[in-house]
């Protein structure tokens, strides 16, 4: 189990019941260690309210083109991302990028 | 119009061009008594008083700062909710020559954040808006208008006389063309935007060696996900505090504060809800196969003024083509067979639009369901019914958002996934109801 903070920026908490911020205890099966793909399929199996938004987050897969995830305040290319494994206290961020001016 | 009306609106008409008159004969002022001033001084006495509170600043480096400032130019694209509140503090800070590109013009809808134009100049090109107020801040400046479209063919002959380019426009189509514009002429580009109460700042082509736009997304999101401030709303002071801090990031790339080794890829994220935060994101540094700005570069200066460089098909456009001719009626028809008919047969309106703005307006009598409660509900008419209890799917149903785009998706969603026999689409929506059959209603 892993106890992370994931939170949903840029407007992206719509998907997730309008909630920007969630603390979250994350347990797989058969998991000892839980990477940050692991998370993103626990978030849409889990947070996302409707089948209809799983396609504002994900493309193919992977998350969808104009949204950054950041691990710890830091892109997740940086960090290895979905392979960074998980560990207690991590914040993982996803935020939609802004185009408005 | 009265005759009073009228020579009311000429008093005022006269009063404002006496008040550009006096502006300017003072500015001229000024600037002769600068120009009076002992010769050996960099600056006009009246330049050293007004630049003093910055100058005795420590991180401006004082007159030496100043002059680079004074020396410096500045390119802001897009006069609007960045714009705004950006220029003024550029003019402010003393930066010599400022340019702005901007094409559109001043709408009333513009005004809760756009501060820099006024209710007077509703109408007129907001390049030359700004430079109105600009002159008046400050004469010492120089401002430059181009009110024009930025785009593949001009883009390189504006850029190429300014020392850092400020990216305020709306479009990831525009973000990308300024970028690689950027990238070819090797000019920082100090890039932001914002939506609803949040806004992100970052700094492209940091002295040729930072990230550029296409490093951070090179793949363009999908048009059905970007939002405008039009689509989804901003909060004035939200856009405003954002443009503000671009002048900081602007200042601080003019006065060398950011070197080669202390400047770092970020990402600043403004939110103004629930608490106010601003938080820096450690970003990615340039991508080696970034075609713009990486070792193998495709995007030249060649290929973006030839158009071989598509920025419109790159990013793409919405398709709300998914109705035939006769799914769809104008609103005149509208008006004439159902909204105002005697004959009163039966049908259900239904308006798409998110809950927040049917509030603010609707026609009577009916109902709210959006287009993304259609996508969610199971496909089941009971459920449409519980919300239209004199629903079934014989009636007559006929759909309204409000330009008229997602009333499509949303009666292609009724008639397929709830089977609806008869739903029609009003084509352009609520607004061109109000446009050209009742402009009393309240538009917004």
């Amino acid at each position: 189990m892993v106890r992370v903070i994931i939170e949903f920026l840029g407007g992206l908490d719509v998907i997730v019941k309008k909630q920007r911020q969630y603390k979250v205890d994350v347990q797989l099966d058969g998991k000892d260690e839980i990477n940050v793909g692991d998370l993103i399929q626990w978030i849409v199996d889990n947070l996302i309210e409707h089948e209809g938004d799983v396609n504002v987050f994900l493309e193919n897969d992977s998350i969808r083109p104009g949204i950054l995830t950041l691990i710890n305040d830091t892109d997740w290319e940086l960090e290895g991302e979905k392979e960074y494994v998980l560990e207690d206290g991590d914040v993982v961020s996803f935020t939609s990028t802004l185009h408005g001016g | 119009m009265t005759e009073t009306e009228r020579s009311n609106e000429s008093l005022l008409e006269e009063i404002e061009n006496l008040r550009v008159e006096n502006a300017k004969l003072k500015n001229d002022l000024c600037l002769e008594r600068s120009l009076n001033n002992a010769s050996d001084l960099p600056m006009s006495l009246d330049e050293f008083k007004r630049y003093g509170r910055q100058m005795i600043v420590d991180e401006t480096e004082g007159l030496m700062g100043q002059l680079k400032l004074k020396n410096a130019s500045v390119l802001v694209i897009g006069a609007g909710g960045l714009g705004c509140p950006s220029l003024p503090y550029l003019a402010g800070a003393g930066i010599g020559k400022i340019g702005i590109v901007d094409n559109d013009t001043v709408d009333t809808s513009n005004l809760h954040r756009q501060v820099l134009h006024d209710t007077i100049k509703v109408g007129m090109l907001k390049s030359e808006s700004a430079k109105q107020v600009l002159n008046k801040l400050n004469p010492h400046v120089s401002v430059t208008s181009y009110p024009v479209r930025l785009s593949n063919e001009n883009a390189f002959d504006i850029f190429k006389d300014y020392d850092v380019i400020l990216d305020c426009t709306d479009t990831p189509m525009a973000r990308y063309l300024i970028s690689d514009v950027a990238v070819n002429l090797g000019k920082p580009v100090v890039s932001a935007s914002a939506l609803r109460t949040e806004g992100q700042l970052s700094i492209f082509n940091f002295d040729n060696v930072g990230p550029c736009y296409r490093c951070f997304y090179p793949t363009p999101p999908a048009p059905t996900s970007v939002s405008s401030c039009q689509e989804g709303g901003v909060l004035g002071p939200c856009v405003g505090l954002v443009g503000v801090a671009m002048v900081v990031e602007a200042l601080k790339l003019l006065l060398g504060v950011y070197t080669r080794e202390n400047f770092k890829p970020f990402l600043l994220q403004y939110s103004g809800f629930p608490d106010q935060t601003l938080r820096k994101f450690k970003m990615r540094g340039r991508r080696v196969d970034c075609p713009a700005c990486g070792t193998g570069r495709t995007v030249t200066r060649e290929s973006i003024e030839s158009g071989k460089i598509n920025y419109q098909s790159f990013c793409g456009s919405r398709n709300y083509s998914v109705l035939t001719e006769d799914e769809r009626i104008d609103v005149h028809k509208f008006e004439r067979d159902y909204w105002n008919s005697s004959k009163t047969k039966p049908y259900v309106l239904l308006d798409v639009r998110p809950s927040l703005h049917y509030s603010i307006s609707h026609l009577p009598n009916s109902h709210n369901i959006t287009v993304n409660e259609l996508r969610d509900l199971p496909a089941d008419l009971n459920n449409l019914q519980s919300k239209i209890p004199h629903l079934s799917a014989d009636s007559e149903v006929l759909v309204l958002c409000r330009y008229g785009n997602d009333s499509q998706l949303a009666t292609r969603l009724l008639k397929d996934k709830f089977n609806l026999k008869d739903v029609k689409d009003v084509k352009g929506g609520f607004f061109k109801y109000i446009d050209e059959i009742n402009p009393s209603l309240p538009k917004y």
